[in-house]
């Protein structure tokens, strides 16, 4: 692990407007270059966690930082460029084709457009979807797999080196998403992004993250390397392993 | 079909017509989507703020727009009468539904579409301009549509105040009770509100997203066919500038009195007139000739006296004249001598009564009314110088309560034998066409309604030629004058221009 860590809570707490406690004194250092995945039960707080990366939300206590830089002192619009989102609704812009929706930061950030149309392409074959056939087609006409791979096309468009996944393959079929998550590993050689996953799906976190936290009530029960986590004696993780499905 | 003979007959003026009626629409509902589309963004994304801007809206649309109009008319700048009192007026109504739409589609957007949108780094503007309001768009295309086919209907009340467009059709007609005239100018507004529907439900639906490139071209020409549209619009609806302007209330007597003015001032005083007849009322006329939107129209001074004034009736026709000028020239303007004719409330009976009764005066039918029915319109039987009046100045009493009906209607019904006397006005064209007599006020009840010419007093001074013209015009013009040519124009449905010109001829 490198010096300064990509991404670190300090004693993060956050309550709801209701008075709903989601994240109480919460400690988490993600190392550069690393994959975590966060697991835990419906609303333990995960998505929190990824949305308090990028600024989409915003501690009442304690301090998030990114690249060694708390986020508030971040403009908010550069590090959400520097942190690519991939969301569970996926979110595609309904009004613009799919080449369009993936080179749309790129085109913000006015890059040529032959630079563009070669990084779309690159991008969309990376996804497993054939550029030519896709490139000029609307979100509307793809399946819900489709749509979820252009959502992580997008999110990849300006190369950014974190990457904040919200359940990103969760609408995949086995057989993509075991290509998916192979394709995953490859580009993650290659670029060593810091990686943020949610996931419902034990099995997904295995294979990918090179550490799983264990997330319950707004705390982080376990923080430790997967083969570690499967070993865990700790009662209320094995709950959870036990509880979530698992690939053969 | 005298419908399509009155197109054919005031062809050119029935296009200007038109061509004012778009210009109108079409630029209070650009303006209003100046104005409301970042009304419409700002309370999306400010709930608190938002309620009660759309409450305002709400209010705005809900005043009646003749109201509206009378609202605005002592307001300066935005007020007066003329084309831009009624663009702003139609602007406001235009506001409502595009706030309305505008903020329905912001909110209606797919939560995790703008979440997306957000998380990737994208700015407020970039948001805006390139997510949320393409999203929006047909939704706010929608609220351009009703603003714009309220705006064809609304639009026709701007005639009151002079702004053109095919009111003017429908106002005439009203006053002339004509209903030719009126479905000339109701047909093609309805047909042109058709038509802008059409058109903006073609925008609308192409524009729900998909061929977006395709629709960029649609909505360019959609555009450029509005800028063609407006720009010879505007040229139609041009105006002789630096011209003396003539006004006129809304009926028939008025739009002749007005035509009369001007073409007295164009052939004897060789200025340009400009004529803005058909205004709505009374008030109206006397704002517009207050505000300098018009240089003279033609009043009658108990209607000075009582509605601009807001003196006590008089009943010497001599004293009410000197007071009225005197209470005109204190504000400026100045009254010149009668016409000649007085617009008074008449007694009307049948002529054959008349002459085998030997009837006269009010008095000669008081001694037979307790056998005669009697038929008054509404505003007689109402106003302070009507029928209780009447009946008490002449003991007046009749075999029954006299039956209320409508002022045009009870000429005909006295001449049918319906009733056998009614109060009518003194220069009605159908006096003379249904062969009625006016019974002499010989104890002088009613106030007079002397016509007289009232025109500012900076344009008498700089124009001394056409006090001049007008002066000329003094004690020239008869009751019988009068009633020949509302009848000419009521009756026979001959063209006012036509008549006044033949007027002035038999000079």
């Amino acid at each position: 692990m490198s010096a300064t860590p990509a991404i670190e809570f300090r004693d993060v707490s956050l309550t709801r407007p209701g008075g709903t406690r989601v994240l109480v004194r919460f400690n988490l250092t993600v190392g550069s270059g690393e994959v975590v995945a966060l697991v835990g039960r419906s609303g333990a707080g995960k998505t929190t966690i990824l949305k308090l990366v990028n600024s989409l939300m915003v501690a009442d206590d304690g301090e998030v930082s990114v690249e060694g830089r708390p986020t508030r002192e971040w403009d908010p619009i550069k590090l959400r460029r520097r942190a690519g989102y991939v969301l569970q609704d996926v979110g595609l812009f309904p009004h613009m084709t799919i080449a369009d929706n993936v080179g749309l930061l790129p085109r913000l950030e006015r890059w040529p457009n032959e630079r563009i149309h070669a990084r779309v392409a690159d991008l969309l074959s990376l996804v497993g979807l054939p550029p030519r056939r896709f490139e000029a087609r609307w979100p509307d006409e793809l399946s819900g797999g489709q749509r979820q791979r252009v959502g992580v096309a997008r999110a990849l468009a300006l190369d950014p080196p974190i990457l904040l996944m919200d359940e990103p393959f969760g609408a995949l079929d086995p057989i993509t998403r075991a290509e998916l998550h192979g394709e995953f590993r490859r580009i993650q050689q290659h670029v060593r992004k810091t990686v943020m996953i949610v996931t419902h799906d034990m099995g997904e976190a295995f294979v990918l993250a090179d550490r799983i936290g264990v997330i319950d009530e707004g705390t982080l029960l376990a923080y430790e390397k997967p083969e570690a986590i499967a070993r865990s004696d700790d009662p209320r993780v094995r709950r959870l392993l036990d509880a979530m499905p698992r690939v053969p | 079909m005298r419908l399509i003979a009155f197109w054919s007959a005031h062809r050119a003026e029935l296009v200007a017509l038109v061509a004012q009626h778009v210009l109108l629409v079409a630029v209070s509902t650009l303006a209003a989507v100046a104005v409301a589309v970042p009304l419409g963004i700002f309370a999306a994304r400010r709930p608190r703020l938002g309620a009660p801007l759309t409450a305002i809206a709400n209010v705005v649309q809900t005043v009646p727009s003749l109201a509206m109009f009378g609202f605005l008319l002592p307001v300066p700048l935005v007020g007066g009468v003329g084309a831009r009192a009624a663009l702003v007026v139609l602007t406001l109504y235009g506001l409502l539904p595009i706030v309305r739409t505008t903020i329905a589609g912001l909110r209606g957007i797919d939560p995790a579409i703008r979440e997306a949108a957000l998380a990737m780094g994208m700015t407020d503007g970039e948001r805006l301009r390139l997510v949320e309001l393409p999203l929006a768009l047909p939704s706010i295309i929608a609220g351009i549509r009703v603003a714009a086919v309220v705006g064809v209907g609304s639009a026709t009340i701007a005639a009151a105040i002079g702004a053109g467009g095919l009111g003017e059709y429908i106002y005439r007609g009203l006053s002339m009770v004509d209903t030719t005239v009126i479905l000339a100018g109701a047909i093609p507004a309805a047909g042109l509100a058709v038509a802008v529907d059409g058109l903006l439900l073609w925008v609308e639906r192409s524009l729900a997203w998909r061929r977006r490139r395709v629709t960029r071209a649609a909505v360019a020409v959609a555009v450029l066919a509005i800028a063609v549209v407006l720009l010879s619009s505007s040229l139609a609806a041009r105006k002789a500038s630096g011209a003396i302007v003539i006004g006129s209330k809304n009926f028939t007597e008025q739009l002749i009195l007005g035509e009369l003015l001007a073409q007295t001032i164009e052939r004897n005083a060789g200025l340009a007139v400009d004529r803005r007849l058909n205004l709505g009322g009374t008030l109206i006329c006397d704002r517009a000739l207050i505000a300098g939107d018009i240089d003279a129209y033609v009043e009658y001074t108990g209607t000075a006296l009582t509605a601009v004034f807001h003196e006590p009736v008089v009943g010497d026709a001599a004293r009410v004249f000197d007071i009225v000028r005197d209470k005109y020239s204190r504000t400026g303007r100045t009254l010149l001598a009668p016409l000649g004719f007085n617009n008074t409330f008449a007694i009307l009976v049948r002529g054959r009564d008349a002459r085998t009764l030997g009837l006269r005066t009010i008095d000669d039918a008081a001694r037979l009314a307790a056998r005669w029915r009697a038929g008054f319109g509404y505003e007689f039987l109402e106003r302070p110088d009507g029928y209780q009046g009447l009946a008490k100045a002449y003991d007046l009493r009749f075999a029954a309560a006299p039956s209320v009906m409508d002022l045009t209607l009870s000429y005909r019904a006295l001449a049918s034998g319906q009733v056998d006397l009614i109060a009518g006005d003194a220069t009605a064209g159908l006096i003379k066409g249904l062969d009625l007599v006016q019974l002499e006020d010989n104890r002088r009840y009613f106030p007079p309604y002397d016509a007289a010419v009232v025109a500012r007093g900076e344009t008498l001074l700089k124009h001394p030629e056409m006090r001049v013209a007008l002066e000329r015009l003094s004690g020239r013009v008869s009751a019988a004058d009068m009633r020949a040519m509302n009848y000419a124009a009521d009756a026979e449905h001959r063209d006012i221009r036509t008549i006044v010109r033949e007027f002035l001829a038999a000079r």
